[in-house]
């Protein structure tokens, strides 16, 4: 049994709500960089230089490199051998939102009541916490400071098993033309198949939180994210709508068992500011 | 933006208006006002009870904006465009209220390509993810009404060569590939 005191959390969260805001993961940037290689338009290669030169300052300058500086989604792993002392998780998780958006000058882009949009909470909590219990005794803290724009994009589909990965490119590809530039393309998309209803969307998240372009392990699900991605080009969408280049840079795909009767299918759409990181306690 | 951008001085005249095409590259220099999803319910509401708007529409420019703080040293924090067609529902009645351009990111319902042609307004677009950059052409920022809203309150920014993309011009011409012109 480990002994963890629940600031240290909070001292996490604020350093990764900072850091996800200024640094553009590095994979993230090189994708960018090969698609402004292979842009066929001005106006695409445009875009996608505004973009890498936008990540470089907001990198350097510490400033946001996008203003949506996300609502903040933590996938937390905690181990079973842990004893977490001096507080309530959830508490400290907000404690460290609270304190990141403050310190970092971010944008509070949550309000109270998704009806009544009248009260920012004014400090950007509160957080959308997934909690698993994994062995060992660590804590792996992600965060993934999701932007509205992209995330308004996003989509659920129940399926039936006749439809099969064909339905599932189908459903995919008329989302994403449907969209347009609206969500900021070039797109990172995540895809959970398989579960349930919530179980879908959860993965379709969580195949998010995977290093750009790395192929799922089970090479017909690989071969499903490949050719999802070669259909969601095809629609010429292209950088911020406009054509030209790529529509997304990557499909990240993720599957569970599911009921006889069902296909569920979730789509997660991340724009280009993919902000996210991790760090294990 | 590629170096012809054509250099604009706000507020836009109808004769330059009237020059502009969807996709040209333009840089504007002057005053815009930033309004998103809560300002802009606020402002219709205003219009529809025939009350005194906080800010003059006529002749003016929305940009649909909601920017971080600024840190200390710097006028504005990061300030890139949000997704223009959730403002559809109110665009076409700001056009009819004097507004000559938005600004925004993305797509637009047919309505709003219409509005542009009907009352001789633009939609240009900004590079959407781009918030430090676009932060960059901004020299002034002052909050001018709805305070309370924090980020969605409406700002007077003083913007100098903001790069834009025309993306709906008044002649029915659209940036988007895949969209028809009108008529």
């Amino acid at each position: 049994m480990r002994e963890i005191q629940s600031s240290q959390i909070t001292e996490v969260i604020a350093e990764l709500c900072q850091r996800v805001n200024y640094e553009l993961p590095e994979d993230v940037v090189e994708a960018l960089r090969r698609s402004r290689e292979a842009a066929t338009s001005q106006v695409a290669r445009t875009v996608l230089d505004q973009l890498l030169e936008n990540a470089r300052l907001a990198r350097e300058e510490h400033i946001p490199y996008c203003q949506d500086t996300g609502l903040a989604v933590v996938f937390v792993e905690l181990g079973q051998d842990v004893h977490l002392v001096g507080g309530d998780i959830y508490a400290a998780i907000d404690a460290g939102v609270r304190r990141g958006y403050e310190e970092g000058y971010l944008r509070r882009s949550v309000v109270g009541d998704p009806l009544d949009r009248a009260t920012n909470t004014g400090d950007n909590t509160p957080a959308i916490v997934h909690l698993r219990m994994v062995p060992g005794e660590e804590i792996k803290l992600h965060l993934a400071a999701k932007g509205g724009g992209s995330e308004n994009m996003s989509a659920l589909w129940m399926l039936t098993p006749a439809d099969g990965a064909e339905g599932i490119i189908e459903a995919i590809v008329g989302r994403i033309q449907e969209a347009g530039g609206k969500p900021c393309p070039p797109l990172i998309l995540g895809v959970g198949i398989g579960g349930n209803f919530e179980k879908a969307a959860l993965l379709a998240k969580e195949a998010l939180l995977r290093p750009l372009g790395q192929p799922n392990d089970d090479p017909q699900l690989a071969e499903l994210e490949q050719r999802i991605l070669e259909a969601v080009n095809a629609t010429g969408v292209g950088p911020m709508g406009l054509g030209g280049g790529a529509t997304a840079l990557a499909v990240h795909l993720l599957s569970y068992p599911c009921h006889l009767a069902s296909l569920p299918v979730a789509l997660n759409v991340q724009c280009h500011a993919a902000r996210h990181r991790s760090v294990t306690i | 933006m590629p170096s012809e951008a054509r250099q604009i001085k706000l507020p836009l005249t109808a004769d330059v208006i009237a020059q502009l095409r969807a996709g040209d590259s333009v840089g504007l220099s002057g005053a815009v006002y930033t309004a998103r999803d809560a300002a802009h319910q606020r402002l219709i509401s205003a219009l529809e009870a025939g009350q005194q708007l906080p800010i003059d529409l006529d002749g003016s420019v929305i940009y649909y904006c909601g920017p971080t703080p600024a840190p200390p040293g710097r006028v504005i924090g990061a300030a890139g465009p949000t997704t223009s067609s959730r403002m559809d529902p109110f665009a076409p009645r700001l056009y009819a209220a004097g507004v000559q351009a938005t600004i925004g990111k993305g797509q637009r319902a047919l309505q709003v390509r219409q509005a542009c042609r009907e009352y001789g307004s633009l939609y240009l677009i900004a590079i959407g993810g781009a918030g430090a950059l676009l932060s960059s052409f901004i020299t002034q920022a002052e909050v001018v009404a709805y305070a309370e809203l924090g980020p969605e309150a409406i700002r007077k920014l003083t913007v100098a060569e903001f790069p834009v993309l025309v993306g709906y011009d008044i002649h029915g011409g659209s940036i988007f590939p895949g969209d028809e012109d009108l008529d």
